[in-house]
C-alpha cells in the first residue's frame, strides 16, 4: 500500500505532461531550497521529557530526605575512603587474575586437543551457572570441606601443609571468588575477539614465518582487542559493582562501611547516596580510559580516527576565538573543519 | 640443475574428494610457471602445499633441495615441529588473493615483520630495504598509511612488497588479482612482470591469460588434481593438445 503511493509522485515527475504547470524544466531548473522534514511530535516528546527531568532535578535539590548535609559529612570521611580503597583492591585484583585465567580457558577452548577443549568448556559451564553470592559463601566455607592445604605431589607425598583459614582471609575468599567468576566471563569475551579475527590473517603470518607466539601477540590480539575491549570493560564495571555482594563475607569495602555506618546513626539514603555517587564516579573514570584504550586500538581500522571530545572542544574554542577576534561569521565554518 | 620447486607424486584429499593426485612439477629457477584450471582443479591447493599451508597425503615438497614439512626417516616422512616449518616458509614468499595485509599495522610496518620476526634482522637494517621495496612497488609515499587507506591495487603491491622483504628462493602467488576492480588489474600484473624481468622464480595461479601468454616460460594446465599438460605458452595456450585444455582456453578467452 504505502510502496505504491510512494512511487506515485516519482512517476509524475518523470512525465512532464502529467504535472500540472510545466514551469521548470530540470535541466534549466532554479536552485531549490531543501526543507528538511519537521517531526512535531519529536517536540511533544522533548517537552514531556523535559518537564520529567526537571522534577527529578527539583526532587533532589528540594526533597530534605536526601539529607545532603549528611551526605556531605560522611561522603570524603577516612573510613568511607578506606573502604573505597577495598573495593578498588578487590576489583583489581578480581580483574588481573580472572582475566589470566581467562587467556587460559580461552586458549583451552581453542585448542586442538578434544580433553583441554571440554575441560574449559566445564568450567565455563560451572562458573556461569553458579551464582556469584553462592560461591562467595562457599569459599568462604572451604576449611568446612578442606580442614587443610598441603603441598606435594598429586596423589604422593606432601611437603609442608597450612591451615586453610591461615591461607584463606575472608578477603583471600572474596579475591578467588571473583577471579574464578570473572575468568569464566573472561574467557569467553576473550575466546570471541580471537575468533572474530579473520582467518586469513594468521595465515599470512605463518606464511612469512613469523614465530608462533609473536603471530598472538602482534597479529591477532590487537586485532582482537577490538571487540575484546568493549566487552571486558563492561565487566570490569560490573566487576566493580559486583564486589558490593561481598559484603556478605563481612569485609569491610565501601558498600559494607556504609551499612555499618546506617547501621548506627540509620540515615539510610544519604549513606546509600554516599556509596552510589563513588560508583557512579568511578565507573565514570573507567568509561572515560576505556574510550581511549579503544581509540588506541582502533588504528588502522577506518580510515581516520574521529577527534577525541578533548580536541574537539578545543576546535571549537579555537573557532570561537578567531571568528570573535575577526568579523563574525566569516571564519567560524572554515576553521571548524 | 636443480628445480627451485620439485614436487614428486603429491596427492592431498579433503574428505572423500580427491584434490590433487599424484602432482609431478619442476620449476627451473628464474623461470615463471603460470597454473591455469577451472575453479576446482586444485590450482590453490597444489600453491599451498609448496610452503606446506596445505599438508599433503602422499608425496614429497622440495624447494632448493630441502623437503618442506618433513624429514624423511627410512622409509616414513616425519612432520616437522611448527617452527621448523615456519623457518622453510621464510625462504617462500606467498601472495595472497584477499591480500591479507595486517590492518592494524602501517603500510612499512607489514612489509619490515617478517624480516625483524622469523629472520631475527635488525630493524634498522630491514627498514631502509623496505622503503626500497615499497619504491619499487611505486609506493615509496605510502610508507606511513595503513592498508585500508590504500587502493586494492595498492595493497596487493604492499603485499607484493611484504613477500619480497624476505628475500624468498621463490614466490608464490595465489590469483593475485581477481579481487581486484578491472582497472586496477594492470598495475599488479606490471609489478609481477617487473620481478620476472629480474630473474625472480615464480609461480602464478591466475585467470588472466593475456598475462600467462606474455610472461610465463611454462604454462601447467591442472583439471580434477592432474597436471593434463604443460608447456611453453604458444604450445598449452595456442595450441593445447588436449580437449579439456582446449575448451578451458575457448571459454575463458
Amino acid at each position: 500500500m504505502t510502496t505504491t503511493s510512494a512511487v506515485r509522485p516519482v512517476a509524475t515527475d518523470q512525465q512532464p505532461a502529467a504535472a500540472p504547470p510545466p514551469t521548470t524544466r530540470p535541466d534549466h531548473a532554479p536552485a531549490l531550497t531543501v526543507v528538511p522534514r519537521r517531526n512535531p511530535w519529536t517536540w511533544v516528546g522533548v517537552a514531556a521529557v523535559a518537564v520529567l527531568v526537571a522534577m527529578f532535578v527539583n526532587g533532589l535539590a528540594t526533597n530534605p530526605g536526601w539529607d545532603w548535609p549528611t551526605f556531605a559529612r560522611y561522603f570524603a570521611t577516612e573510613t568511607v575512603i578506606k573502604a573505597l580503597g577495598t573495593t578498588i583492591q578487590l576489583t583489581v585484583l578480581g580483574t588481573v587474575a580472572g582475566f589470566v585465567l581467562g587467556v587460559v580457558l580461552a586458549a583451552m577452548r581453542l585448542s586442538p586437543n578434544a580433553f583441554l577443549r571440554s575441560v574449559a568448556w566445564a568450567y565455563i559451564w560451572a562458573f556461569r551457572s553458579i551464582p556469584l553470592i553462592v560461591q562467595l559463601l562457599f569459599w568462604f566455607n572451604i576449611a568446612y570441606l578442606y580442614q587443610s592445604i598441603s603441598f606435594g605431589l598429586p596423589f604422593g607425598p606432601s611437603f609442608g601443609s597450612v591451615a586453610t583459614n591461615d591461607l584463606f582471609g575472608a578477603l583471600g575468599a572474596a579475591v578467588l571468588g571473583l577471579a574464578l567468576h570473572q575468568a569464566a566471563y573472561a574467557a569467553e569475551i576473550i575466546r570471541g575477539g580471537i575468533l572474530s579475527v579473520d582467518e586469513g590473517q594468521r595465515e599470512a603470518a605463518s606464511a612469512l614465518g613469523i614465530p608462533r607466539r609473536r603471530q598472538f601477540l602482534r597479529i591477532v590480539l590487537p586485532q582482537a582487542m577490538r571487540s575484546i575491549l568493549p566487552n571486558a570493560a563492561n565487566e570490569v564495571i560490573s566487576l566493580f559493582k559486583g564486589t558490593s555482594i561481598v559484603s556478605v563475607l563481612a569485609i569491610p569495602e565501601l558498600f559494607y562501611q556504609v551499612q555499618v555506618i546506617y547501621g548506627r546513626n540509620s540515615r539510610v539514603v544519604p549513606l546509600l547516596l554516599v556509596a552510589t555517587v563513588w560508583y557512579i564516579i568511578l565507573t565514570t573514570l573507567l568509561s572515560v580510559g576505556q574510550y581511549y584504550v579503544e581509540r588506541h586500538f582502533a588504528r588502522g581500522s577506518s580510515r581516520t580516527l574521529p577527534p577525541t571530545p578533548l580536541q574537539r572542544l578545543r576546535t571549537r574554542l579555537a573557532a570561537f576565538g578567531t571568528s570573535t577576534s575577526r568579523a563574525a561569521g566569516t571564519t567560524t565554518a572554515g576553521v571548524a573543519r | 640443475m636443480t628445480a627451485v620447486v620439485d614436487l614428486r607424486g603429491v596427492s592431498k584429499s579433503f574428505g572423500p574428494h580427491r584434490v590433487l593426485d599424484g602432482v609431478d612439477l619442476e620449476l627451473a629457477e628464474g623461470t615463471v610457471t603460470v597454473i591455469l584450471g577451472p575453479s576446482g582443479s586444485g590450482k590453490s591447493t597444489l600453491l599451498r602445499t609448496i610452503n606446506h599451508l596445505e599438508k599433503v597425503d602422499r608425496g614429497q615438497v622440495r624447494v632448493n633441495g630441502t623437503l618442506i614439512g618433513y624429514r624423511q626417516v627410512g622409509e616414513r616422512l616425519h612432520e616437522l615441529p611448527e617452527r621448523e616449518v615456519l623457518r622453510q616458509r621464510s625462504r617462500i614468499g606467498f601472495v595472497f588473493q584477499s591480500f591479507n595485509l595486517f590492518p592494524h599495522l602501517t603500510v612499512l610496518d607489514n612489509v619490515v615483520e617478517a624480516p625483524v620476526s622469523s629472520q631475527r634482522r635488525r630493524r634498522h637494517e630491514v627498514e631502509p630495504e623496505a622503503r626500497a621495496l615499497l619504491e619499487r612497488v611505486g609506493l615509496g609515499d605510502k610508507a606511513a598509511a595503513y592498508p585500508r587507506q590504500l587502493s586494492g591495487g595498492q595493497q596487493q603491491r604492499v603485499a607484493i612488497a611484504r613477500a619480497l622483504a624476505l628475500q624468498p628462493d621463490v614466490i608464490l602467488f595465489d590469483e593475485p588479482t581477481s579481487a581486484l576492480d578491472p582497472e586496477l588489474v594492470g598495475e599488479v600484473l606490471a609489478v609481477i612482470k617487473e620481478l620476472a624481468r629480474e630473474g625472480a622464480t615464480l609461480v602464478v595461479v591466475t585467470h588472466e591469460i593475456g598475462f600467462a601468454r606474455e610472461v610465463a616460460d611454462t604454462v601447467v594446465f591442472l583439471g580434477e588434481g592432474r597436471v593434463v599438460e604443460q608447456g611453453p605458452p604458444g604450445q598449452v595456450i595456442d595450441h593445447p593438445r588436449h580437449e579439456r585444455t582446449r575448451a578451458f582456453i575457448d571459454r575463458v578467452l
